[in-house]
């Protein structure tokens, strides 16, 4: 074996929870100066081996050793101690303190009984340039980039003199860009001496930047490979159980009649200023149209025009040639459209209803569910029995709250109520985030059948692996217009990469002044 | 008449009336920005009064005019441990805060005045008091016409209050004693994943919170009324929230907001010297600082900024 120390190693780690075996047996080694990725799907047990490694849970059998030395890590402040930081999922953030009082925090430097907010400011400028993690240490966290707050995380985490750092799903929240600039960081750390593991279930990332790899499934650690030693298929092969193919099958679209028309939509954002500008675009029955682009780009504010959530100021919206524009989210559904909202917990499900009342929250004033006023919930939890079953969502009952399923599991009950209405059109917002790679097989492929029996589909996502395998068209959106629409098939991540940033306009993009 | 006179006894008033809701609702503050709501201002003003009435009561032939100091201090240590029981059932057994507080606001006016009767030989009320604080005068400064008179004649205690606002500013916004306090009220697991231990702070917050919404009912019985009985309070631990509220949760803001509740109350003498009792029953004018409240959290709050966890339970095993 080579000299390089041992910085982490778990040996036989079990950690129970009521009803599961969370961690089985877990052994983990990680070298020094490496980027060790911890793989496997949501539920896998990545998450409570690093919560067991910073201090939030204790081991029921197994020891830990860190820099070849056993410990007993009690709280996430032993962690510290021992040089480990964690960059969270969540991010353990302050909204309303600056980024200086958020790196400080519980670590404050002093002069007399007042907090030296100077000297804090100055020792994260120093760390920052150190590692090149730009931020401003004045700001607001509230008023920052999901990128720069991640970026707070990580210096947090160095303020406190970390050696080993856990990065949590650290790509989750990233636009493309930003994930570029974190896998820099991520060398930049290796570089000043560093250890970092990072726990995903994105292949691509750990092909990009890790060294190692562990893969867990069910608790249990199927394998530990080198990077070089591997490739991304038999990756995924090891995290599900099965062969999992990342080319997505379908035949070539049969496009039919115009569905949805977009014609010259203008909108107001949330800041006050125009997040749509004249948009048009049109999804015909049969394909799938992709909108491709940069977050903050008017996504969302199309979405919301579309589903009624948010008035337009100008231009009009044509579902099946019927004029839907400023209509009511619910005459907009009623009327054939469906949709897979981005945020699945603020706007695709109430959290603390039974899965059962979730499946007809849109449904629920039909007579089939509603009997001279009153909910008949025979039907409804007929119904919800129904769609559990045909979409496979795992969960213990249909009484169940939406709030006890895993990611993957309510995003699959929101696609089986939204399918179910059998709508003309289906809009899918970024329908596969924060999912495993099962998961998205799964929805990719319900996607694909809408659009085989005859229907339009509108896919936005930030991931534009997704928006090239899975579209037919692929409009990219920038700054609220349409800057182009290309085939997808002709298409290359480049090409869209220059358009997403306002580099270059196509023919078909809305509005060429 | 004497326009430079009214003014001037109408912010001297303002300041008496304003330094108990100043001191209940600072008490607030501290509760609420670490996360754990107060709505047991009311009760823990009341146990600070009683507490207050009754201890100088018992000391005054001794000590004279040290007894308000002692039954002073002592209110504020009463209501610290009258606080506890909140602080247990909302932070070790995350009950739910309101409830935990309506019950606290109800044990105080029950044990306030049944405990009355007990040492008063079955009167609801303590005999007046003979030694209760007198208005200092700040030398030289009082001498200013009008103004002198106006703030630089007050109460000691209405001195302290507004000492206490820039001592809870400084502790709040300047020392990491606030800043972990205010972490633990915005966002608990980030305190806790960073060492802070959010139990504790909590505990401390709601400790402060009651010694210091008792000494603001003990303002009252040792200043204002000279007594305690069991409308001493009357509301104002209510009113102090409201000022909590309005204040946006700092310092000075609620300092404000009080000041701003206290003149409703001191109009009341200035109804009287106009006459206007004859016109408008002086029911009315008693109701005028509960109206204004009711204005002011109805309409003038608008987007306010509660600390992110407020009234929410820290659970360390939820993921």
């Amino acid at each position: 074996m080579s000299s390089v120390k041992k910085v982490v190693e778990m040996r036989g780690i079990t950690k129970r929870f009521p009803g599961i075996v969370a961690n089985d047996n877990i052994t983990l080694s990680v070298k020094q100066g490496e980027i060790h990725a911890l793989l496997g799907e949501n539920g896998a047990g990545k998450s409570t081996l690093m919560n067991i490694l910073f201090g939030l849970y204790q081991p029921d059998e197994g020891e830990i050793l860190i820099n070849e030395k056993a410990v007993k890590i009690t709280s996430p402040n032993v962690a510290n101690e021992l040089g480990i930081g964690m960059v969270h999922q969540h991010f353990m953030l302050v909204e309303t303190f600056t980024v200086t009082e958020n790196i400080v925090l519980g670590n404050e430097p002093k002069n007399g009984l007042q907090i030296d907010i100077q000297s804090a400011e100055k020792a994260v400028e120093k760390l920052s340039n150190q590692y090149g993690l730009k931020v401003d240490p004045r700001a607001k966290i509230q008023d920052i980039s999901v990128g720069m707050q991640q970026r707070v995380e990580i210096l947090k985490t160095l303020y406190r003199g970390a050696d080993i750092l856990i990065f949590d799903e650290p790509t989750a929240v990233l636009t493309p860009q930003e994930i570029h600039e974190l896998i820099e960081i991520m060398h930049n750390l290796v570089k000043e001496g560093k250890t970092i593991i990072l726990i995903t279930h994105k292949l691509k990332e750990i092909m990009a930047v890790c060294n190692a790899c562990t893969i867990i499934r069910r608790g249990k650690v199927i394998d530990s490979v080198l990077i070089k030693d591997t490739n991304p298929d038999e990756l995924a092969a090891k995290m599900v159980g099965r062969e999992v193919s990342f080319h997505v099958d379908k035949i070539a679209a049969k496009p039919k009649e115009t569905i949805l028309a977009v014609e010259n939509v203008t909108a107001m954002g949330n800041r006050g200023v125009n997040a749509l500008n004249n948009l048009s675009l049109e999804v015909r029955a049969g394909e799938i149209l992709g909108i491709a682009g940069v977050d903050g780009n008017g996504q969302s504010e199309l979405i919301e025009v579309l589903t009624g959530l948010r008035k337009a100021t100008s231009g009009r919206v044509l579902l099946n040639g019927k004029e839907i524009t400023n209509e009511s989210p619910r005459s907009i559904s009623e009327s054939g459209l469906s949709h897979i909202p981005e945020d699945r917990h603020k706007r695709g499900l109430v959290l603390d209803f039974t899965m059962s009342e979730n499946m007809v929250l849109e449904t629920y004033f039909h007579p089939t569910f509603n009997k001279n006023g009153f909910l008949d919930y025979g039907a409804i939890d007929k119904h919800a029995a129904k769609l559990i079953e045909e979409f496979d969502v795992r969960t213990p009952s249909i009484y169940t709250p939406a709030r006890a399923l895993s990611g993957g599991n309510q995003q699959k009950a929101i696609i089986a109520r939204e399918v179910d209405k059998n709508p003309d059109l289906l809009i899918a917002a970024q329908p596969t985030r924060g999912l495993d790679v099962g998961a998205i097989e799964f929805i990719h492929r319900r996607l694909i059948e809408q659009r085989d029996n005859g229907k339009a589909v509108l896919l936005l996502s930030l991931e534009l692996d997704e928006i090239i395998n899975v579209s037919d068209r692929i409009a990219v959106i920038y700054e609220g217009s349409i800057v182009g629409i290309v085939d997808a098939k002709a298409t290359s991540e480049q090409e869209l990469g220059l358009m997403m940033s306002g580099g270059k306009r196509m023919p078909g993009g809305g509005n060429d002044e | 008449m004497d326009w430079g006179l009214i003014i001037s006894n109408l912010v001297h008033d303002t300041i008496v009336f304003s330094t108990a809701l100043i001191f209940a609702s600072l008490g607030g503050l501290y509760s609420e920005r670490s996360g754990v709501v107060n709505i047991a201002l009311e009760g823990m003003m009341i146990i600070g009064a009683f507490t207050g009435a009754v201890l100088t009561y018992a000391f005054q032939d001794s000590l004279g005019p040290l007894a308000p100091w002692i039954g002073f201090i002592l209110a504020g240590v009463a209501g610290a441990i009258f606080a506890l029981p909140h602080a247990v059932a909302s932070v070790t057994f995350k009950a739910d805060q309101t409830v935990s507080g309506v019950a606290l606001n109800f044990l105080a006016a029950g044990l306030s005045v049944y405990l009355t009767k007990i040492i008063f030989n079955g009167a609801g009320q303590t005999t007046t008091l003979s030694s209760v604080f007198t208005k200092w005068s700040i030398p030289v400064l009082h001498d200013i016409p009008y103004l002198g008179h106006a703030i630089f004649e007050a109460y000691p205690t209405s001195f302290l209050a507004f000492i206490a606002v820039f001592f809870t500013w400084y502790l709040i916004f300047k020392t990491p004693f606030g800043l972990r306090l205010r972490a633990v009220g915005e966002h608990p697991r980030a305190a806790d994943t960073v060492g802070i231990n959010v139990k504790k702070m909590r505990y401390t917050a709601v400790m402060i919170s009651g010694a210091l919404a008792a000494l603001g009912g003990a303002t009252i019985s040792l200043t204002t009324t000279s007594n305690f009985s069991h409308n001493t309070v009357s509301g104002q631990g209510f009113i102090a929230i409201a000022a909590l509220i309005f204040g946006k949760w700092h310092p000075a803001g609620a300092m404000g907001a009080a000041l701003f509740f206290g003149v409703a109350q001191a109009i009341k003498s200035l109804v009287q010297i106009f006459g206007l009792t004859k016109y408008i029953p002086t029911e009315f004018i008693f109701m005028l600082p509960y109206v204004l409240t009711i204005l002011v959290m109805a309409g003038l709050v608008g987007r306010s900024s509660a600390p992110a966890a407020l009234g929410k339970p820290y659970d360390t095993g939820s993921r």
